[in-house]
């Protein structure tokens, strides 16, 4: 009996013991995950049905009233829909534009790193100082970007000043800022599309440059392209530097976007209840964001 | 083919790119060249970009004297070292069990970290804000680097890097005798290199950059970071006096710009490699 027990511990020994080494390793991680992203990720949920605001002691569950003002909030509505706005034209323009200017490099034979520095610094770059600089060049009387158009007598807008077009103004900035991202993204793609296939589509017919583009650039590209939207559309919901640092959500709410009025609720008027509900469809669109990604991800994508 | 004979395509080409570069660069032209003009000669809204009077050192002056950019950069680098530092040292023990040990946790392990990739600061923000402030710890180093002290992208990162390292190099350093925690510390980091220069890179930029959670924490001066103190700055000057402000943007650009000019072949490997953003 006493032979079989130490025969069975001498090998549960070892794996046992790998286990909770492995626990010991990974548990400056786990608490570390548990207290700053799972815990509080549940709070906000929790908080998002309470009236909880920030410097008073006591508060109540109000079952989903935040969720029912949310409805109501003309804010929230306006900051949702700047949102969606500044997203549509951010996400398509720096993703075409950037798969062009990959493909430009990528045919090129020289100057390619002197390229894709140049787009790509605006990456490497501090948002908020850059912001400051792209509101000195939209400056409505002194700003270079009016000052270039009355030379052809055009009379530039208030870019930033205006309801009209801050959106404008800011999705500019956001498409500046991304495309060296999505190109350099691109560029990878690119070089991983293996030569043959383009001798191959040549043989078969493929004539023009477009007909290449459309048989093999395209489709070969289709995973990094679909990661690519992903990120951008994730990266345009997120907005809050430009607009916190130029605008301020004005005028008149025409720029207010959902981190922003999270922002302001929460930390500026500390309506922690009402703020956390936002947040809660936030992290919504996020997860379904994501799920789409997988979606399509299983479904299509799967030529390389 | 003929790639050096100039065809029109090829001119074509080359003048896209060239505008576009141009473009691209316009905002940093400005800013050099905005940042050494007088008051009175930005105002005249002139497009030459060569200054009249060069004021080149009268806008510095009032750019640091207004703002201690000293410490606003001081701020910036102990903040993204600890953060970075305590990152490493957070994820790589956990990515290393993750993928070359056996324990039963790691699949939940796995779950948990998928989920937290899909939850950025933003989301977390409103709880720990209120947690900190009942702890009193706001306005401290603590509350800025705190929040970031477990980056689940890190462990993912590690975690694809590590599982695809030799089971032999683990074995053979175990015959050895080595520890667990002598292998992580001797074997797998030396060798993981190019994924720690990768993340560097990225977690840098993000956390250099970040504005959103310094700006809820920090509300003196002493601890604010680049973009906090930028913000600072524009409110001191009303934002109209456009030559100093360019003044203090170019000098707290020019630190990571310098950075990623020296060393862009690995900035653009870093950010690639980590693709996912945030």
């Amino acid at each position: 009996m006493a032979s079989v027990a130490t025969f069975e511990t001498a090998i549960a020994e070892p794996a046992a013991r790998e286990a909770r080494i492995a626990w010991l390793l990974a548990l400056p991680a786990i608490t570390l995950l548990l207290l700053f992203i799972l815990l509080p990720t549940l709070a906000v949920i929790v908080l998002g049905f309470t009236d909880f605001e920030l410097g008073y002691g006591s508060f109540r569950f109000v079952g989903f009233e935040n969720y029912a003002e949310l409805f109501g909030d003309r804010t929230f509505r306006r900051s949702l829909w700047n949102t969606a706005v500044y997203t549509l034209i951010v996400t398509p323009v720096s993703i075409v534009l950037a798969l062009a200017i990959a493909m430009l490099i990528e045919a090129e034979t020289k100057g390619r790193a002197f390229f894709r520095t140049v787009y790509f610094l605006p990456v490497a770059s501090l948002l908020v100082a850059m912001a400051t600089v792209w509101q000195f060049l939209f400056h409505p009387t002194i700003g270079p970007i009016n000052t270039f158009l009355s030379l052809f007598g055009i009379a530039g807008p208030n870019w930033l000043g205006a309801s009209g077009t801050v959106l404008y103004g800011l999705s500019i900035i956001g498409i500046w800022q991304s495309v060296g991202f999505n190109m350099v993204l691109f560029l990878a793609g690119l070089t991983a599309i293996p030569r043959e296939l383009y001798a191959a589509a040549e043989v078969d017919g493929a004539k023009s440059w477009f007909d290449r583009f459309r048989l093999v650039t395209w489709p070969m590209l289709g995973p990094t392209t679909l990661f690519v939207t992903t990120i951008s559309i994730i990266n345009s919901v997120k907005v809050f530097e430009t607009v916190k640092t130029l605008t301020e959500g004005g005028p008149n709410k025409a720029s207010e976007v959902l981190l922003f009025t999270i922002y302001q609720e929460g930390f500026v008027y500390l309506r922690v209840g009402y703020a956390s509900a936002m947040t809660v469809v936030f992290l919504a669109i996020l997860v379904v964001l994501m799920f789409l990604q997988y979606r399509v991800l299983d479904r299509k994508v799967h030529y390389a | 083919m003929t790639p050096n004979a100039p065809s029109v395509a090829r001119i074509a080409r080359l003048t896209v790119l060239s505008l576009g570069a141009l473009i691209f660069l316009a905002p940093y032209i400005f800013m050099v060249s905005t940042a050494g003009k007088a008051q009175s000669e930005i105002f005249s809204s002139s497009l030459s970009l060569i200054p009249q009077q060069w004021s080149y050192i009268e806008n510095f002056s009032k750019a640091l004297s207004r703002v201690s950019m000293g410490t606003l950069l001081f701020n910036g680098v102990i903040v993204c070292a600890l953060i970075f530092v305590i990152q490493i040292v957070v994820a790589i023990p956990c990515a290393y069990a993750m993928a070359k040990l056996k324990f039963r946790a790691a699949r939940t392990m796995m779950v948990l970290v998928m989920l937290g990739l899909l939850v950025p600061i933003h989301a977390t923000a409103l709880p720990i804000y209120v947690a900190f402030d009942r702890l009193s710890v706001l306005n401290s180093y603590a509350a800025l680097v705190a929040p970031f002290s477990i980056s689940v992208f890190a462990i993912f990162l590690f975690l694809q890097f590590f599982r695809a390292m030799p089971d032999e190099l683990i074995h053979a350093a175990r015959l050895d005798g080595m520890s667990e925690a002598g292998i992580v510390a001797r074997v797998i980091v030396p060798n993981a290199w190019p994924a720690i220069t990768a993340f560097a890179i990225f977690s840098v930029v993000a956390h250099w950059n970040d504005l959103f959670w310094p700006l809820i924490v920090v509300t003196n001066q002493d601890y604010a970071t680049p973009p906090l103190g930028l913000l600072y700055f524009r409110a001191a000057e009303a934002g109209d006096d456009y030559g100093a402000l360019m003044a203090a943007t170019l000098i707290i650009t020019l630190p990571l710009v310098t950075a990623f000019l020296l060393a862009q072949k690995r900035f653009v490997e870093g950010i690639t490699m980590t693709g996912l953003k945030g």
